[in-house]
């Protein structure tokens, strides 16, 4: 590593103090480069009971201001000991810069309350984020409610200020944009989940049902579960971002000056927009699936599409992909709500918009997830 | 100016070409910079000014010629010997270019961190005195840039360019931005810290009043060349653009209680 004694090329800075005479001389190059040095052997100096000093300084042959702060400073030590102190005396051209910081210094405090170490600092940290994540909670339910009242407004009596050019862009980026990725994934689940399917079930002479775990896997659960999950890292990310942004530009704030309703104006169409745009893409992906499946099917098990198709019909009926496709909405709506409202918790600072983003992905999946138990404990109680 | 030819020149440039594509910015350019003054760089937007003071400080690399600072060619030098100059100069960026992720005093601390092996307390000490000699209040010291003001953060900014003591300072419109009391106040704290402290000064700037308060020389950058003189000087060149700079209402505005001397 460079370091700024290397570059350094002057005289080594020195000190001596003479205890008989109660003198204090010191010389070299007072740098910064030497600082770390002198401020060690300097606190290292043992000052009470000296009676008067003087800081000779004459033969300093370079000053910046890191040595003349240890100067200073080692003279101020040097009175609360309970010496009297007369100097530093240094030649003439350091006199400015001497003087110019020999200011009342302010005491050098650390406000803030400190975290205690150990077992109870432990405690405080973990009491500190079950607090900061039920405030969080609170503040994302209240969030939920607000956005809910505009959505049914907005549906209601749509006034002029639901925004189809801004809903259709949005499902447009979220929906049509995604089809690419979300068509990649959901075929190569279909052929892993076949697979797969077909190695267990072949110990049985089983191979025709994969088509039943097929069916059911994707049209209930995957289908839908791997869509939302990979909605959530795209669009959910981009949503934060995308608002965090505009905060960091004072964007937002510059719209409520304006009088423009930045839940109407940013959050409804990203919300709506997504709405839309999932179940059809969960419906696409479920399709994608289906295909991987079959094809898969073909291959290793030389099960022809025909049969496949017939045993897809034996297992699987409209319902089990209604069940399947009726989760879409919820998830684009809680992953909607959140990449929104994290984006507008964005601080104005860059570090910022990175953590929230991060965050509105991890929250997104995470409440998906829950929400895709939930249902699935519903519908067994309903007997679906 | 017969006695500042013979001082060391800090910065050096000989046959200076800057640009953009096929667009040129600065066309063969000579400069020196003495040790100990202040230099005022002007023209007109989108000149070349900032471009000028990041090409010396390397942050662009010029299509031609030489740039010297404090003895050592800028351009060819290589890394490690960059980094040791890098050390001896300190830049103000016009927003203070603050890290938003970090306190002002852990800002300043950075090149102390980065390049001495001082204790935290004499870090936090230092940081503290280099606060107190741009005039900002002890408490700024836990702050966050967001925190601050437009002012505040120019003058956190000009304490963290002065960390390592440089030499040279480059300072890119300090005074942009701020209202004229606080403009007028940063003209002070710079003129005071460049006496102090033994500082060079390139200073790139718009504001008349800050050329008047604190420049020894100016650098006038018109039609892609320099021209270098005192307000004097300048204001007796021919050029229309320097006459309309300094002569315009608000260069007599400016400068009026010159014309007496």
């Amino acid at each position: 590593m460079t370091s700024i004694e290397a570059a350094a090329d002057g005289a080594e800075a020195w000190f001596t103090l003479d205890r008989d005479d109660g003198r204090l001389a010191v010389g070299g190059d007072w740098t910064i480069g030497e600082s770390a040095r002198l401020d060690r052997e300097l606190n290292a100096l043992e000052l009470k009971g000296q009676g008067p000093v003087t800081i000779d300084a004459s033969k300093l042959s370079r000053l910046d201001s890191a040595g003349a702060w240890l100067l200073l400073r080692t003279r101020r030590a040097l009175e609360a000991a309970g010496n009297t102190v007369s100097g530093p005396e240094v030649p003439e051209r350091y006199q400015p810069l001497l003087e110019n910081l020999d200011q009342e210094q302010p005491e050098n405090r650390k406000s803030g309350p400190r975290i205690p170490k150990g077992f109870r600092g432990r405690l405080y940290r973990i009491g500190r984020t079950t607090v900061q994540n039920l405030k969080q909670a609170v503040s994302i339910l209240g969030y939920l409610g607000r956005v809910t009242v505009e959505t049914g407004e907005a549906i209601v009596k749509p006034r002029h200020n639901l925004r189809v050019t801004a809903i259709v862009h949005q499902v447009e980026e979220t929906g049509i944009n995604a089809l690419p990725i979300v068509g990649l994934l959901a075929f190569l689940i279909g052929v892993v989940l076949a697979y797969q399917g077909a190695d267990q079930l072949k110990r049985f002479g089983a191979e025709i049902f994969t088509i039943n775990l097929l069916g059911v896997g994707l049209l209930r659960e995957i289908g839908g579960l791997i869509t939302a999950i990979i909605v959530a890292g795209r669009s959910g990310s981009a949503f934060t971002a995308q608002i965090g942004t505009m905060r960091v530009n004072e964007e937002i704030d510059a719209m409520q000056t304006m009088g423009l309703n930045t839940v109407d104006t940013l959050v409804l169409p990203r919300v709506i927009g997504l709405v839309i745009a999932l179940p059809l893409l969960t419906f696409y992906a479920m399709v994608m699936g289906l295909i991987g499946g079959a094809m898969m099917c073909y291959f290793a098990l030389d099960i022809t599409i025909p049969i496949f198709l017939r045993q897809l019909n034996d297992a699987v009926s409209v319902n089990t992909m209604m069940v399947g496709l009726i989760k879409a909405p919820v998830f684009a709506f809680v992953i909607a709500l959140v990449g929104c409202y994290e984006g507008f918790q964005v601080q104005r600072n860059a570090a910022s918009v990175g953590q929230l983003t991060t965050r509105s992905v991890v929250e997104s999946i995470f409440l998906v997830i829950v929400l895709d138990a939930a249902f699935s404990v519903m519908f067994s109680i309903l007997d679906i | 100016m017969a006695e500042a030819r013979e001082k060391e020149a800090v910065i050096k440039l000989r046959g200076l070409v800057t640009g953009f594509g096929s667009k040129i910015l600065h066309d063969h350019i000579d400069l020196d910079v003495y040790r100990g003054e202040v230099l005022g760089v002007v023209g007109g937007s989108g000149s070349g000014k900032s471009v000028l003071m990041r090409a010396i400080i390397s942050l662009i690399q010029p299509k031609e010629g030489t740039i010297e600072v404090l003895g050592q060619a800028v351009s060819e030098a290589e890394a490690p010997r960059m980094r040791a100059l890098e050390m001896r100069w300190g830049v103000l960026f016009q927003e203070g270019a603050l890290f938003s992720s970090q306190t002002v005093a852990e800002n300043i601390q950075v090149p102390l961190r980065e390049y001495t092996g001082m204790s935290q307390q004499l870090m936090d000490e230092i940081a503290a005195m280099k606060l107190t000699m741009v005039g900002l209040p002890p408490d700024t010291a836990e702050k966050y840039p967001s925190e601050l003001s437009g002012g505040m953060k120019k003058r956190a900014g000009l304490a963290r360019a002065l960390a390592l003591d440089p030499e040279l300072l480059f300072l890119d419109e300090p005074t942009a931005g701020l209202d004229p009391i606080s403009a007028n106040q940063f003209d002070e704290l710079i003129r005071r810290l460049q006496k102090a402290l033994g500082l060079t000064v390139f200073l790139v700037t718009h504001d008349l009043d800050t050329l008047r308060a604190v420049t020894d020389r100016i650098a006038v950058l018109v039609n892609k060349k320099l021209v270098v003189g005192t307000i004097a000087e300048l204001r007796k060149n021919p050029d229309p653009w320097i006459q309309d700079y300094f002569s315009g209402v608000r260069g007599r505005a400016a400068l009026a209680g010159m014309e007496t001397d």
